[in-house]
């Protein structure tokens, strides 16, 4: 059924832009010069009056919850496209301005389409935001935020032992922040020197190599990064600690953190390499013919000049590290440890979204809801960070220009 | 020269130890720095060289399998005891009983219940299918004698691929002395073969890790990135079009602006946040279908694409604008029919780069359930899908020491679908893209 409808609506349309540009050549007796609008646009409108309204009626049907197309929505579509289909092709005169309503037409779908994007913002917060309040409703708000206790577990028996559930968000909250540290740690040094080296040092051609070997990293999907990590650099981790003399998790933040660090690399790189090469050449020139060398000119004077630069760059870096989730959920634990050990397992926000919204669906349970909550301060946490981040970027930008 | 400079010069001289020595270390310093840069980029690069290697070696081990050769003796009184021949009688004998049986002609010693069910093991739960498949696509079979090829099972395969060892303490082994005795036996006898694995391409999911393959996950994110472009592509182009060429300056524009500038920065999992709680919950559209997985990568590519499609259509020079105004084009004939042509190759760039990035996105999906075990290729956009990325968490997630390989194998297929698209997107670039001088 749906199939057909689809498919005499579009036959309906195709029909009416043949029949308004037929009427439009008649009334001008073939002579399109007379037309105050070429017959195409004429033939355009009688086929978005045919169209639009009834692809309107369908949205409304399909958001409204009447997904299947049973008599009643079929002939009510089709009687509104063919009205229109009618409707429109007895406007058509010889000066008829149906470019400039088409062209208005064009322009609020363009508009539409420029809202969505809006749209879905509003949705996001709209969502969260209802989700969270009705969560704050079963937990006070002040007990996840500063709770230190994590075990989302709810009773399934009003009796049972240890099922209360504790939604302290403490732990999940530094778990984050150590990985997302241990991440940091890694890109930031490897990827600014990388940048450095790319931009100042490097000649054309290395540049024109490493560069997009880089970008590879990049563009790697996360669910690779999170299987090498569990996989290969975790085994290697414990590995090397249990030569250390220490008692090492099987999924251990440093495993997790150094291949997420892996992969923000590029993320650091080619950012600052974009604020470093922005850098006016007259300073570094200025610099060098003062008798600094190379690297004191990038120390003294490159460096600092670029960066508020570089920080937007480290803080959009660890709004992405904050963000991240296969790496994590893959590699990091499930166990909502307190503590700065890497060698322990801790979990992070987004691993605790994804194991409270896998599998069972009760929506009412306030394990469903904490992922909303969870959900809410990670969006304000990679929001508030992007936004300073842009501005600092935009100020320094502003200074050379 | 005057005595005076004469006299600093000398005085320059008795310090130049003290220069000498701070010049030495400047230099040295210089060195170091330098040094530091190369070892940053050598440390990244080699992270990468390990990341493909490690998932090269693990995963070229699953595009072949073991099999092996055994007589079967396609016995009527087994499979069609009323000699009718009737597809319906035929589809429903045991045919494990065929692979029991020709296995027990080869190791007649092998009597006791227990080491026959470990003899049975060995031979892949697929062998029956496959012998199923073939006497129905050929009645004529029953009752000869016939020398088939079938699949060994994971452990055996492993064993083969020397991923088993021998040695070490029995009861640590997923095989045991017999078993290994067993395959060692078949071996001597010619009856092993390593052939290629073309069922881990073109078939669907399994419990079992020799019978898995990434079709299903193919063809669910076919039909996804299909979702994903339908929607994408129109409403991103439309919004470039708005924001780059019609737009008032204002508030509101401002407004969208700075929207997307934030909605690319926001954490994939967010969306899939938005999808659980908007596309699900209150739409009650279905879960795990392509469906609601392209609209949620959709609305997460949008920004990407709109900020491509931006770049690509400010790149065009306005006299072409001029020009097209100058000869009484009307504005949305300007863009129609000269702008958007000249800006259409880099927004292809865009979209295949924005296409290539929803390929690889998992966590959103995860949240609206595209996360279950399905065997059945996807037929449509409703009927439940998995993707290839989820394929991969789902396979490294089991506890099957056989599903290593084949997660490693799905990565590989990954990546070599996003090779294909990034070379797509710089053909594209080179071929079509014109430079404005």
């Amino acid at each position: 059924m749906h199939w057909i409808l689809t498919a005499t609506l579009a036959a309906l349309t195709a029909v009416g832009f043949a029949l308004g540009r037929r009427r439009a050549l008649a009334l001008a007796s073939g002579a399109a010069g007379r037309l105050h609008s070429r017959p195409s646009y004429h033939g355009t409108f009688v086929a978005l009056a045919a169209l639009l309204p009834a692809a309107a009626l369908l949205l409304v049907f399909f958001v409204s919850g009447r997904r299947t197309v049973a008599s009643f929505e079929f002939v009510s579509a089709l009687a509104l496209a063919t009205g229109g289909l009618a409707w429109a092709r007895s406007r058509i005169h010889v000066g008829l301005r149906a470019r400039p309503m088409i062209e208005r037409a064009l322009g609020a779908l363009l508009l539409l389409c420029a809202i969505v994007s809006v749209l879905t913002t509003a949705g996001i917060v709209l969502s969260l935001i209802f989700e969270a309040l009705r969560f704050f409703q079963l937990v006070p708000f002040t007990e996840f935020l500063f709770g230190l206790r994590w075990s989302p577990q709810t009773a399934i028996r009003a009796d049972q032992v240890g099922s209360s559930g504790s939604f302290g968000a403490v732990p999940v909250f530094a778990g984050t922040l150590l990985i997302t540290g241990i991440a940091m740690l890694v890109a930031v040094p490897v990827g600014l020197l990388s940048a450095i080296y790319l931009s100042d040092y490097a000649g054309l051609r290395t540049r024109s190599v490493v560069k997009p070997l880089l970008e590879i990293l990049a563009g790697i999907p996360t669910v690779v990064y999170g299987f090498f990590a569990a996989l290969t650099v975790g085994p290697w981790v414990r590995v090397f600690a249990e030569r250390l003399g220490l008692d090492v998790a099987s999924e251990s933040a440093l495993a997790a953190g150094v291949v997420m660090g892996l992969m923000i690399i590029p993320f650091v790189s080619s950012l600052s390499d974009d604020v470093i090469r922005a850098v006016p050449q007259s300073l570094r020139e200025g610099s060098l013919g003062l008798g600094a060398t190379p690297s004191e000119t990038i120390r003294r004077v490159v460096l600092p000049a670029a960066l508020p630069g570089i920080v937007g760059a480290v803080l959009l870096a660890v709004s992405r590290a904050i963000g991240e989730t296969m790496i994590v959920v893959m590699a990091a634990g499930l166990a909502a440890n307190l503590t700065a050990n890497p060698f322990e397992a801790v979990t992070t926000v987004t691993v605790q979204i994804v194991t409270l919204l896998v599998g069972d669906q009760e929506f009412d349970s306030a394990k469903t809801l904490a992922a909303f909550a969870l959900g809410l301060a990670l969006f304000v946490a990679t929001l508030g960070l992007n936004v300073i981040a842009l501005s600092v970027v935009r100020r320094y930008r502003e200074q050379y220009e | 020269m005057s005595d005076a400079t004469l006299e600093t010069f000398a005085a320059s001289r008795r310090r130049s130890d003290t220069a000498e020595r701070r010049l030495r270390r400047r230099y040295a310093a210089e060195r170091r720095f330098r040094i530091y840069g190369a070892v940053a980029i050598a440390t990244a690069l080699t992270g990468l060289a390990v990341l493909l290697l490690s998932l090269v070696s693990r995963g070229y081990g699953a595009f072949t399998q073991h099999v092996v050769t055994l007589d079967v003796h396609f016995d009527p009184e087994l499979l069609d005891p009323e000699g009718t021949r009737e597809a319906r009688a035929l589809g429903r004998a045991d045919y494990a009983a065929l692979v029991k049986r020709s296995l027990a002609e080869l190791f007649p010693e092998v009597t006791e219940r227990r080491e026959r069910r470990q003899l049975h093991a060995l031979v892949s739960s697929g062998a029956a299918f496959e012998l199923r498949e073939r006497v129905l696509a050929n009645p004529s079979l029953v009752g000869s004698r016939r020398a088939v090829s079938l699949p060994l099972s994971d452990d055996a395969d492993l064993f083969f691929k020397g991923e088993i060892q021998r040695g070490g303490p029995e009861l640590e082994r997923r095989l045991r002395d017999a078993q290994i005795d067993w395959l060692d036996a078949l071996a001597s006898q010619g009856r092993v073969a390593s052939v290629l694995n073309t069922r881990f391409l073109t078939s669907g999911d399994s419990r079992e890790p020799e019978l898995a393959g990434v079709w299903g996950a193919v063809v669910g994110s076919a039909l996804t990135l299909l979702v994903t472009l339908a929607l994408c592509f129109p409403i991103g182009v439309a919004s470039a079009i708005y924001l780059e060429e019609f737009a008032p300056r204002n508030r509101f524009t401002d407004l969208i602006e700075v929207n997307i500038n934030n909605l690319a920065a926001v954490p994939s999992i967010v969306f899939g946040l938005l999808g659980l709680a908007i596309f699900l919950n209150a739409w009650s559209l279905p879960r795990s279908a392509p469906l609601v997985g392209g609209m949620v990568l959709a609305l997460m590519t949008l920004p990407t694409l709109i900020i491509a499609g931006r770049a690509a259509i400010a790149s065009v020079p306005p006299s072409i604008r001029e020009a097209a105004l100058g000869i009484g084009a009307s504005p949305t004939q300007v863009v129609m029919h000269h702008v958007l042509p000249l800006a259409l190759p880099g927004i292809l760039t865009g979209t295949i780069i924005g296409m290539s990035r929803a390929l690889g996105e998992t966590a959103p999906l995860l949240m609206i359930g595209m996360v279950a075990f399905i065997v059945d290729i996807p037929e449509g956009l409703t009927s439940p899908a998995t993707v290839l990325p989820v394929q991969v968490f789902l396979w490294a997630d089991s506890p099957e020491r056989g599903f290593v390989e084949k997660t490693a194998a799905a990565t590989l297929v990954l990546l070599a679908f996003l090779v294909l698209m990034n070379l797509a997107a710089v053909i594209v670039r080179s071929r079509f893209e014109r430079r404005w001088s």
